[in-house]
């Protein structure tokens, strides 16, 4: 197949891999400057609170601090990641103006001669916080009865109703993505059977073994240089130059070789506090993650809650399939939309479901903001779906072989969202599985193709 | 007590790309003066190998030998705009983005080989590194030679700028009708596991996985994205949660000593398998693999324990602790 | 306090504090690059060097200790640009993807194979415990460990 080709399908050598195995490949932790100062986070020790009062006066007054960062030195304080690919809404605070909304949210920075005497410095900061209740569970947020702890008066993202589908705040909406094709509730009163499942996927971290680190350097004439261990440039570039009121091309992102990623260095999610703190300090300045920050701070995968309803015939058909997808952003939006929405229009799996109800709901609580991670919203569908299909088999008490080459989608039908399915090929996939397993199928399993 | 077998399956499949696309990616590839060229892309290199597969993508369209490629990354000053490197995303977009790009730096050197040999550039053939008149391989001129005179001699520019976006999808907010993804890969891995009825443990012994990637522009590093994604999965599967008593935020993990990720020790037989099914829309039929390779597992085992035991445990990761609970409360319903 | 000890086969004389660990002082004031900062805690392996030959999370290692003794780290394996056999395995077996973790892995291996030049499967995983890898699926980094064992 690949002779056609000189070089894409052969087995070339990482390009990396000699750096590495020396020793010489550049990660930013290396990248510092003469001149060069350290920043740590004062963070909040409660998951919901009013900020009541913060004293930085016994901290600055500390040897080598040289300046304390709160929500009054951001220019443009309330952003959100994408943006720039419009994902809204724009809800979070570089520094908290007066809420909390998570556990060990920066709430300002401290800027010092080194790492050290920044911590001890964040440590001596007084912040009196007023401990609200915490919105943590996503079926209790959703409730009327829930602390509502959004600006604009529920838990979950009003999806828009914009031509491009987007995810828009303020207009007054459903509070859930929604794929509708077929008739559900007809599919499930004439079913033979209907299974029921429900399926949970709690927070999973990253943990690239390279936590976050980044160095901001301010350049004359209203620059900055910020290398950061960052997958995607420019989205840091946007957001720094959205909060610092700067133009976008005043601001060069680089991004040397990156220590792991997997999703957990998508979100800009502390280049913009470093941006702001070395403009207001005229000196680069550098933010070093620990790895308790990794975890308690940085994104995670999102916790998603997933229910089915599934109409199956006794010959072994998927009828129709009703699902209700629950996705906890955490305290803020990042991605979640996005995720929302790429793991609902997908609750079918790779197969042919000719009726379906799916309501994806993005939901907010009181924990760190989820986001991105190694097949955001395909891991979470892919585990929900695998598993009723499971269920369905055993309820059916059809074969689990059979049961998927049955249902599984052709090229020439349609998905649930409408689009005309061309690169079908799951089939053909399975019976490799097959053979490499040594399962043995009946024949008319394996006379099957995506093709028919 | 007893330590019971059994084998789960998971078919999936990836939807390439950003979700509804809306998502450019955009490079420059600008000859040297010594006829080597250099690929600018605002991607990132996180291991997953993309300064070799993005150098032979280039390599195969402009038709120059792979060693005379350099890949620089992840920095805005250099490179044009590209949303960024996740979503498997950059073999697919910055892919086709540097096909376009080397395809206008091959013209280039077409037209001036032509100038140079005195043919029309229709009778040349470019691959490799080299141009030559069709049907005469032996009488070459270099690439390299190519490039450089073409800046030294005939005062013409190498260079080739490339774009791809997928235009965002329209969604109809009623039906979500919308066009989400490029093009789907697929993949299946069926898990064997051994569960101890005792302790609760789960072993996996072994994972065999299919994937369809639409073409594996490199085996080898297709191969590497296989293993990593299996064991990542594995860590899903069983252990890794930062809430273990989600939806409570009480014993909430701050480090690898409480948050385990699996070592060497713990990984198990994995037999892999790659199908290539290009698809149109790809660089050279390639679709996305970097995350699709981690889909399937955690599913592939549970199913399996819930072969071995006969209960289905519904939240990941499941723990010894959950399976003695599913087995008491199978053992209470009997 | 003044400490002076051999870094890579250098001589280096360095005031640190009598809290600093090694890993700090290496890092942030000697730039040393191939040693990183993965936990803190002794439990991803991505800070280790070698003192007097023997591996240590240089995170959980004061410096003082290193006073008088000799440290070393990846960048002194290859000779002349010739790769060490544990280094071209690596190579050879695509046994890195980001590469944060390999000079620790690198070095836990060597010491492991000086020490015991044929090591058995257990012998070899619980030598590799303490190394944390996110991204190969430990894989090819076992296979490269192997094959350097065979020759």
């Amino acid at each position: 197949m690949s002779e056609q080709f000189s070089i894409v399908g052969k087995p070339i050598m990482n390009a990396q891999l000699l750096g590495h195995v020396t020793g010489s490949t550049q990660y930013v932790d290396e990248i510092s400057f003469p001149g060069m100062l350290w920043m740590k986070a004062v963070r909040s020790p409660v998951p919901r609170g009013k900020i009541r009062r913060i004293d930085t006066s016994k901290a600055e007054k500390l040897p080598g601090v040289v300046r304390i960062i709160t929500a009054k030195d951001v220019p443009n304080n309330i952003h959100v990641n994408m943006a720039a690919i419009g994902i809204g809404p724009p809800d979070e605070p570089v520094l908290p103006e007066d809420e909390v909304n998570y556990k060990g949210e920066a709430i300002c920075l401290v800027v010092a001669k080194d790492e050290e005497t920044a911590a001890k410095a964040a440590e001596m900061v007084e912040v009196e916080i007023e401990e609200l209740p915490p919105v943590l569970d996503m079926e209790e947020a959703l409730k009327p009865s829930a602390p509502v702890i959004k600006k604009w008066g529920m838990n979950a993202f009003i999806f828009g109703s914009g031509m491009d589908g987007a995810t828009r705040p303020g207009r007054p909406g459903r509070p859930l993505f929604l794929v509708k094709r077929g008739e559900v509730e007809i599919a499930l009163k004439q079913a033979d059977y209907v299974v029921e499942g429900s399926y949970l996927i709690p927070p999973i971290e990253h943990a690239p073994i390279e936590p976050h680190v980044c160095v901001a350097k301010p350049e004359p004439g209203q620059r900055l240089t910020i290398y950061t261990t960052t997958q995607a440039p420019y989205f840091v570039r946007d957001n720094v130059a959205t909060i610092l009121n700067i133009p976008p091309s005043n601001i060069r992102v680089v991004a040397p070789a990156v220590g792991g990623g997997f999703g957990g260095k998508v979100d800009p999610e502390f280049e913009m506090q470093v941006a702001v703190a070395a403009m207001c300090v005229g000196r680069p300045v550098k933010w070093r993650w620990t790895r308790e920050e990794e975890f308690t701070i940085s994104t995670t995968r999102p916790a998603v809650k997933i229910e089915f309803q599934d109409a199956l015939s006794k010959d072994g058909l998927i009828l129709g399939r009703k699902a209700r997808l629950l996705h906890d952003s955490g305290a803020y939006t990042r991605t979640s939309p996005y995720g929302v929405i790429k793991a609902t229009v997908n609750l079918s799996g790779p197969y042919y479901i000719p009726n379906v109800h799916y309501e994806g709901y993005c939901v907010y609580t009181n924990r760190q903001p989820s986001s991105a991670m190694r097949g955001y919203g395909v891991f979470e569908f892919s585990y929900a779906v695998e598993l009723q299909m499971e269920r369905d088999a055993k309820k059916l008490g059809i074969d689990s072989w059979e049961f998927r080459f049955k249902n599984a989608y052709r090229n020439g039908q349609v998905s649930a969202t409408g689009k005309l399915i061309d690169d079908a090929y799951l089939i053909e996939v399975m019976k490799e599985a097959v053979a490499l397993a040594g399962v043995s199928l009946p024949n008319h399993l394996l006379q099957m193709s995506s093709w028919g | 007590m007893a330590k019971l077998r059994g084998r789960g399956i998971a078919a999936i499949c990836y939807p390439t790309g950003m979700n509804l696309g809306g998502d450019p990616s955009q490079t420059v590839i600008i000859a040297q003066p010594d006829g080597t060229f250099v690929v600018n892309v605002a991607s990132v290199e996180l291991g997953q190998g993309l300064r070799t597969v993005l150098a032979q993508i280039a390599a195969e369209a402009i038709g120059a030998s792979i060693e005379d490629i350099e890949v620089r990354f992840g920095d805005t000053q250099l490179a044009p705009h590209d949303t960024g490197t996740f979503a498997s995303r950059t073999t697919h977009r910055m892919g086709n983005a540097i096909i376009k790009a080397g395809q206008e730096v091959r013209q280039i050197l077409l037209d001036v080989a032509s100038k140079i040999l005195e043919v029309s550039p229709q009778d040349l053939e470019i691959r490799n590194g080299k141009i030559w008149v069709r049907g005469v391989p032996d009488k070459f001129i270099s690439v390299r030679e190519v490039a450089s005179q073409a800046q030294f001699v005939y005062n013409i520019p190498v260079v080739g700028k490339g774009h791809y976006v997928k235009p965002k999808s329209i969604v109809d907010p009623e039906t979500g009708e919308s066009d989400p993804h490029s093009t789907m890969a697929h993949g299946c891995v069926v898990a064997d596991v051994e569960v101890d009825t005792e302790t609760g443990e789960v072993t996996v012994l072994r994972l065999f996985t299919v994937y369809e990637v639409g073409r594996a522009v490199n085996p080898k590093l297709v191969e590497g994205q296989i293993i990593g994604g299996a064991v990542m999965g594995l860590g899903a599967a069983l252990r890794e949660t930062v809430y273990p008593r989600y939806p409570q935020i009480i014993h909430q993990t701050t480090s690898f000593r409480e948050y385990v990720l699996p070592t060497a020790g713990d990984v198990p037989k994995i037999i892999y398998k790659i199908v290539e099914s290009p698809t149109p829309t790809g660089p050279y039929g390639a679709k996305g693999v970097g995350e699709m390779v981690a889909n399937g597992i955690a599913p592939a085992i549970v199913n399996a324990v819930y072969d071995a035991i006969g209960v289905q445990i519904t939240e990941l990761p499941i723990t010894p602790e959950k399976v003695l609970k599913a087995l008491s409360e199978k053992g209470k319903s009997k | 306090m003044r400490i002076r000890f051999r870094l890579d086969g250098q001589s280096v004389e360095v005031d640190v504090k009598h809290t600093e660990t090694l890993l700090r002082v290496l890092k942030d004031r000697l730039g040393v690059g191939s040693v990183h900062f993965g936990c803190g805690e002794g439990s991803c392996g991505a800070c280790i060097v070698l003192i007097d030959g023997r591996p240590r999370y240089s995170c959980l290692t004061l410096a003082g200790y290193v006073d008088g003794k000799e440290v070393s780290t990846v960048a002194a394996l290859a000779r002349d640009g010739e790769l060490t056999e544990i280094q071209k395995a690596f190579v050879e077996n695509n046994a890195a993807q980001c590469g944060y973790c390999t000079p620790g892995m690198i070095l836990i291996v060597r010491a492991l194979l000086e020490k015991n030049p044929s090591p058995s499967d257990e012998e070899l995983f619980d030598a590799l415990a303490g190394n944390l890898c996110r991204c190969t699926g430990y894989v090819p980094i076992i296979n490269a460990i192997r094959s350097v064992i065979k020759r």
